[in-house]
């Protein structure tokens, strides 16, 4: 059983206990179930009171008898049963005179043990709607199984990935210039092609000058907090114009850079043209020759 | 008994000993239940799931995805390319450090290889080839994301991520460079160190740590080398794992649109 705490328990014997005529103590000891409860004998004026209510609240028979709370009550169509027992409770203290008088030969029960008074020992402080206490938090997605529905698809891109690379590992044979050596400088000196663009960007002002690393690491830390910085919660790109402009002026322009670099810089970073003046980027030349 | 022809003796024989195997103690003990190569594997919602949930792949894959989460022209796959091109990765330059030593030797060693070795060769170009992929492919990823962007709330952090992991794909492709020790290698290297040294205030500091020296040498070398082939792969790994945790956690592939 769910204990109930002290202060309640205490409460409610104070108000069983004045409802009785008994001391607090008694009412304690009766709702612990450690004495029998107090049985209340018959009083025909108390049968009269206690009645009134109940009809109204649950069965109909007595209540048809007395006229004036019947009416009352009726109309009372509450969702909630507490309301309406609230409402009930009300009537019959004020229609307790006329309760009382009209009903000489009402059958009542032999025996009422609790409340003779009709002073309301409970308010209502609250009414609870029936709802339950936990919600789904998820609305419910089309979901479809991982298996197969997902890892198909992916193998199969697994799969052309692996033989596109092996077919291009089989075509385009990887560079491997003479020896290194420190003594000879070629011309020009190429970085990897990702790094093509900063190289070509580099090459516009005296690197001395335009301090490489710190506007690097700069940029690199605005792009990784940039999620931050976006706070446009739209996804759909026709509400985020700005956003996808920026991006794609930034690669355009990277993609302009890197293929200047890669196919129109030659000797002394000069400008040349690949279609007359031939490629200066090793790690493309060397297709394979079949014999 | 009803007389069989050798063919259908031959037929019954391969049904009943495939069933007997595919069924038997070894393959029960490889394979859990609900796998699609176990005896009797039947396609129902059920052993679906059992496919994910009693796999090594449920570590990377929810049960269920949404649906146009699949749609191949969303994400176009280039998250889980990256991821494999990295594997493709790892295999090749394994079977390439067999081959091949971090000193004045390197040069000749490759050399070897591409001659004196079966595969050789392709194994090295399609670890070459495989890493500008990979730059490439990371970078499409990124790319895919932003349009989507993706990057939204719950995902921020994800991108931050993200970026650490292109950074590390970078990194990892440019001490790879060095490797084969040539004329490209060693000045494409020298071009990317110079300008590290153009680093304000620490701009000397930064190339000597680099270079390992004043210049790219074969103490440079074996530098790149270890970072290339133990330390960037061993800290990727890492960041991969929690990029791939967070897209799970942050509710699986975002959108539709
Ligand atoms: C080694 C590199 C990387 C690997 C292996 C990788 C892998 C993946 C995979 C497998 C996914 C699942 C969805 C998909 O395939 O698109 C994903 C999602 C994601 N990735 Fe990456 N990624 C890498 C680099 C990056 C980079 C450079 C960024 C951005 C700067 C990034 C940001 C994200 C974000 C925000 C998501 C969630 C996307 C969504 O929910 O639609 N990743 N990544």
């Amino acid at each position: 059983m769910v204990d109930i705490p002290e202060h309640l328990l205490q409460r409610s014997a104070e108000a069983r206990a004045k409802a009785l005529g008994i001391s607090i103590e008694q009412a304690l000891a009766e709702m612990k179930g450690e004495s029998d409860p107090t049985v209340v004998s018959k009083d025909p004026e108390v049968k009269i009171i206690d009645e009134t209510p109940a009809p109204a609240a649950e069965t109909p028979s007595p209540a048809a008898e007395t006229p004036a709370p019947a009416a009352e009550v009726t109309p009372v169509k509450e969702e909630h049963a507490a309301e309406t027992t609230e409402k009930v409770a009300e009537v019959a203290i004020e229609k307790k005179p006329a309760a009382k008088a009209p009903d000489p030969k009402t059958d009542a029960p032999d025996e009422v043990d609790f409340a003779p008074e009709v002073k309301v020992t409970q308010r209502l402080l609250t009414v609870v709607k029936a709802k339950p206490i936990q919600k789904a938090a998820s609305e419910p997605v089309d979901k479809v199984n991982t298996w197969p529905h997902l890892m198909l698809p992916e193998f199969v891109s697994l799969m052309a990935m692996t033989a596109f690379l092996i077919l291009l590992s089989a075509i385009l044979q990887a560079p491997l210039l003479e020896e290194a050596n420190p003594n000879v400088t070629p011309n020009p000196a190429k970085a990897p092609w990702y790094f093509l663009g900063l190289q070509e960007l580099l090459s516009y002002w005296d690197p001395q000058i335009a301090g490489v690393m710190i506007p690097l690491v700069l940029g690199l830390v605005v792009w990784m907090a940039f999620p931050y910085i976006d706070r446009n919660p739209e996804t759909h790109p026709s509400k985020r114009k700005f956003a996808i402009m920026f991006y794609t002026f930034f690669l355009a322009g990277a993609g302009v850079l890197t293929i200047i670099g890669v196919l129109f810089r030659g000797p002394g970073w000069n400008w040349t043209y690949p279609w007359i003046d031939g490629i200066w980027f090793d790690d493309l030349l060397d297709w394979i020759h079949f014999e | 008994m009803q007389k069989l022809s050798l063919r259908d003796r031959i037929k019954e024989v391969r049904v009943t000993a495939g069933d007997s195997f595919r069924g038997g103690k070894l393959m029960s003990s490889i394979f859990r239940p609900g796998s699609p190569f176990k005896k009797g594997y039947v396609d129902s919602p059920r052993n679906r799931s059992y496919v994910v949930m009693n796999n090594v792949l449920y570590h990377l894959h929810p049960v269920k995805v949404k649906r146009h989460g699949v749609r191949l022209s969303y994400t176009l796959c280039l998250g889980g390319l990256s991821f494999f091109l990295f594997i493709v990765l790892t295999i090749t330059g394994i079977w390439l450090m067999f081959y091949f030593r971090p000193t004045e030797l390197a040069y000749v060693d490759i050399q070897a290889l591409q001659t004196d070795i079966a595969f050789g060769s392709l194994v090295r170009n399609m670890h070459r080839w495989g890493a500008h992929l990979m730059v490439l492919v990371v970078f499409l990823h990124m790319s895919r994301v932003f349009y989507h962007g993706a990057y939204k709330a719950p995902r921020e952090f994800n991108w931050v991520i993200g970026v650490i992991l292109l950074l590390l794909t970078l990194l990892l492709s440019f001490t790879g460079y060095l490797l084969p020790w040539d004329q490209l290698a060693i000045w494409a290297v020298t071009v990317g160190g110079n300008m590290a040294g153009y680093t304000p205030v620490i701009g000397a500091q930064a190339k000597f740590g680099l270079f390992a020296g004043l210049e790219a040498t074969t103490a440079t070398l074996l530098r790149f080398y270890v970072l290339h082939v133990l330390f960037l792969p061993f800290i990727i790994v890492i960041f991969m794992a929690v990029h791939f945790w967070r897209v799970r956690k942050d509710g699986g592939i975002s959108g539709p649109l």
